[in-house]
């Protein structure tokens, strides 16, 4: 009897990592995609910060949307707003949950939690990874930051591959259109207040052909990094 | 009727071009002395008595007033007051030499001003009817990393010499021996950066209008005293100087260097055009930025209207409208396709041709790929009736071909708007930099102060903010189209 409890406490005592992994988000999208390995870890419980050059590496990425395009130079300002600016991310919208499905157009897609290992978010490795895409899509993100205290004349930085439009709190802040690449600190916001407390910061990058990825921070006046402030995981 | 309003506004527009890059008001002047801020207003004094004053720094009039007469001033600030070095002369190239170097103090340089006041000057120099030096032309200079209070003087009658003057009492100090630092030069001033010390001297034909061919030149040294070497290793005792500026395209003979540092890293030299064609041929102060490259001082050009590509020294893009970007669709050939077919010279995109697409209110500024595209072509043209600063006047920056103007905005941010409207936000304020690029500042932002500046915060994203010369984001070029 003594041997059959003791079996049980060891059997209980090893299922409780696994079973914490795996209420860990996105722990069972890594699994079936190793490929994604390289580029995204699954987040940790808690908050994290921006690292240490204040690049936000936490996000919930949306399966890609189908958007054919041969080249990325029809990606014009106006043509940008049309096809990024759709209303996805105001009125209601709140951080979508991890595994959480939406329908856009007749496709069901999924979003799921990551952290990118990297500083720019490679979205062309998402989409592949995921075996959800390659070229010719739209990638939408969202994050949560939670501001300690209010941040004044901030500017959100972006770099994108290719064009993009971001927002916070479903306010248009910035729009990068053309033919990008990614590079950091490629374009910025005006002058922000965000006040203290949760802030949504959802974007949209689109891509023809080719590598397509992003790099997000904020920004002071000096252009120097902001890293005092937390971004959430729920 | 048309016909002859046209013209009259062509004339007045070339007549506005040929002045855009000169001093404006009456600056006639010859010997100009360094420039003085006092209260708010800029100062200088020449030879024979009087000077000019500048409410702005860009319109001079008559009006400064210095005892003495004489020769070829200098001016100085040292704590509360201000030094006037000048000279009594022999009688120029052809007569005596025995000159005489005298200083006075005034705790202002505004004549209605009550404390407007000299003391009674004291002699610091002199030269004898034949000796190898004629004691005119006096050059003031305070050490900044002494405090020692230095006098220049001399001309082409032998040596230019180097004197220690007392900073508390203008006067000589005592037991000092002068130091000859240089021949044949006239004008002479010593300046300091970077740690070293340059002997600014004038050369060339003196006095001769528009036939004069006086020129500015500099050696340097790393002890004040000398020895002051030109860029060919030639010592100024033997006649050496390495160029910093010579006659301009209408005005001739550039003569007695001042400097004025404005800012970390925006300088402007002062001298006299001993001929502006522009202006009756008569002797007129100039004022240019000043460039340093590789610790070698040299003339900036005045900025003058055109069409130019503004580029940011960031990334190199090009400052242009947020607008679609509009192609140009012409046919394409292969690289690899043998033909005999001519060439054909296309032209490049029009106005006309994407002007449709534009929206017709407020358009924000960016920065982007340069293209030569209509909406990154920017007409820099001068607005007389703004005023000006040190050595500049306003402009307004324009999209060629249309009214629809750079302007900043009360956030300290950068905008279009479809017509210029005269408001001070609309005004902009172009200098060159130390190391040749530009800053541009508007003469105001909405309910803001301080000295805002055009910035690229991010390569493709222009803004207003503080100043910093240290930061390529403040830097722009301008390419003449």
């Amino acid at each position: 009897m003594r041997r059959i409890f003791n079996i049980l406490i060891a059997i209980a005592l090893l299922a409780i990592p696994l079973s914490l992994d795996a209420r860990r988000k996105g722990a069972g999208l890594m699994e079936k995609h190793p490929a994604l390995a390289p580029y995204f870890t699954v987040p940790a419980d808690g908050p994290m910060r921006p690292d240490e050059l204040g690049f936000i590496r936490r996000w919930l990425l949306l399966e890609p949307i189908s958007k054919p395009n041969r080249g990325n130079t029809v990606f014009v300002d106006s043509y940008i707003r049309e096809n990024l600016d759709t209303g996805w991310n105001t009125g209601d919208f709140t951080l979508p949950k991890d595994g959480q499905k939406v329908k856009v157009g007749d496709a069901r897609l999924t979003w799921h939690a990551l952290d990118s290992r990297l500083f720019n978010v490679k979205l062309y490795r998402f989409a592949v990874g995921t075996e959800t895409g390659r070229y010719g899509i739209i990638c939408r993100a969202a994050t949560v930051i939670d501001v300690p205290e209010d941040l004044t004349d901030v500017r959100l930085a972006v770099g994108s591959n290719s064009a993009s439009m971001w927002w916070i709190d479903g306010e248009e802040v910035l729009i990068l259109s053309g033919d990008r690449r990614m590079v950091m600190d490629d374009a910025a916001s005006r002058r922000l207040t965000l006040r203290k407390g949760r802030h949504i910061l959802t974007g949209a990058v689109i891509n023809g052909p080719g590598m397509s990825d992003f790099c997000v921070r904020f920004i002071d006046e000096k252009g120097n990094p902001v890293i005092n402030y937390n971004i959430l995981d729920k | 009727m048309k016909t002859s309003v046209f013209l009259l506004s062509v004339a007045a527009s070339l007549l506005m071009t040929l002045n855009a890059d000169a001093q404006e008001g009456k600056p006639w002047i010859h010997d100009p002395s360094t420039i003085m801020e006092c209260d708010g207003k800029y100062y200088t004094f020449g030879t024979g008595g009087g000077g000019l004053i500048s409410e702005d720094g860009w319109n001079w009039y008559p009006g400064a007033e210095r005892p003495g007469g004489g020769a070829a001033p200098d001016a100085l600030k040292i704590g509360d007051r201000y030094l006037i070095a000048y000279s009594s002369t022999g009688g120029g190239l052809g007569g005596g030499h025995s000159g005489t170097i005298l200083t006075m103090w005034n705790r202002t340089l505004d004549p209605d001003s009550p404390d407007f006041a000299f003391t009674e000057a004291v002699q610091v120099a002199y030269s004898e009817v034949d000796e190898d030096c004629d004691a005119i032309d006096a050059g003031l200079f305070l050490d900044p990393t002494t405090g020692r209070l230095w006098c220049t003087y001399g001309t082409y009658f032998g040596f230019i010499r180097i004197v220690e003057l007392d900073p508390a009492t203008g006067a000589r100090m005592e037991g000092n021996e002068a130091v000859n630092i240089a021949i044949d030069c006239e004008a002479t001033t010593i300046t300091w950066r970077n740690g070293w010390y340059y002997l600014l001297g004038t050369h060339g034909t003196c006095c001769d209008g528009v036939n004069s061919t006086y020129n500015i030149v500099a050696g340097r040294s790393r002890e004040v005293t000398g020895p002051y070497l030109d860029n060919m290793g030639r010592d100024m005792l033997a006649g050496g100087g390495r160029m910093v500026v010579d006659g301009d395209d209408r005005q001739f003979g550039a003569g007695h260097f001042g400097r004025y540092v404005v800012d970390e890293g925006v300088e402007k030299m002062s001298f006299h055009w001993e001929a502006d064609l522009d202006r009756s041929a008569r002797s007129v102060l100039a004022i240019r930025p000043l460039i340093w490259e590789n610790d070698w001082p040299s003339a900036g050009d005045a900025f003058k209207e055109g069409v130019y590509e503004i580029s940011s020294v960031r990334r190199g893009y090009a400052l242009e409208l947020a607008v679609d970007f509009v192609r140009q669709n012409l046919p394409r050939r292969g690289w690899w396709e043998a033909t005999d077919e001519p060439e054909v010279s296309y032209p490049n995109q029009t106005l006309d041709d994407v002007l449709a697409t534009w929206p017709e209110g407020e358009i924000p500024a960016r920065i982007g790929d340069w293209m030569n595209r209509p909406h990154q072509r920017w007409s820099v043209v001068a607005v007389p009736e703004a005023g000006g600063y040190l050595g500049g006047q306003y402009f307004k920056i324009q999209i060629e071909g249309t009214e629809r103007v750079l302007a900043a905005t009360q956030d300290a941010e950068v905008t279009t708007v479809p017509a210029y409207t005269g408001a001070p936000e609309q005004l902009w304020r172009i200098e060159q930099l130390t190391d040749g690029t530009f800053r541009i500042m508007p003469k105001a932002v909405p309910g803001r102060t301080g000295g805002y500046v055009l910035t690229s915060i991010a390569d493709s994203t222009p803004t207003l903010a503080e100043y910093d010369f240290a930061s390529d984001n403040c830097r722009w070029t301008f390419k003449r189209k």
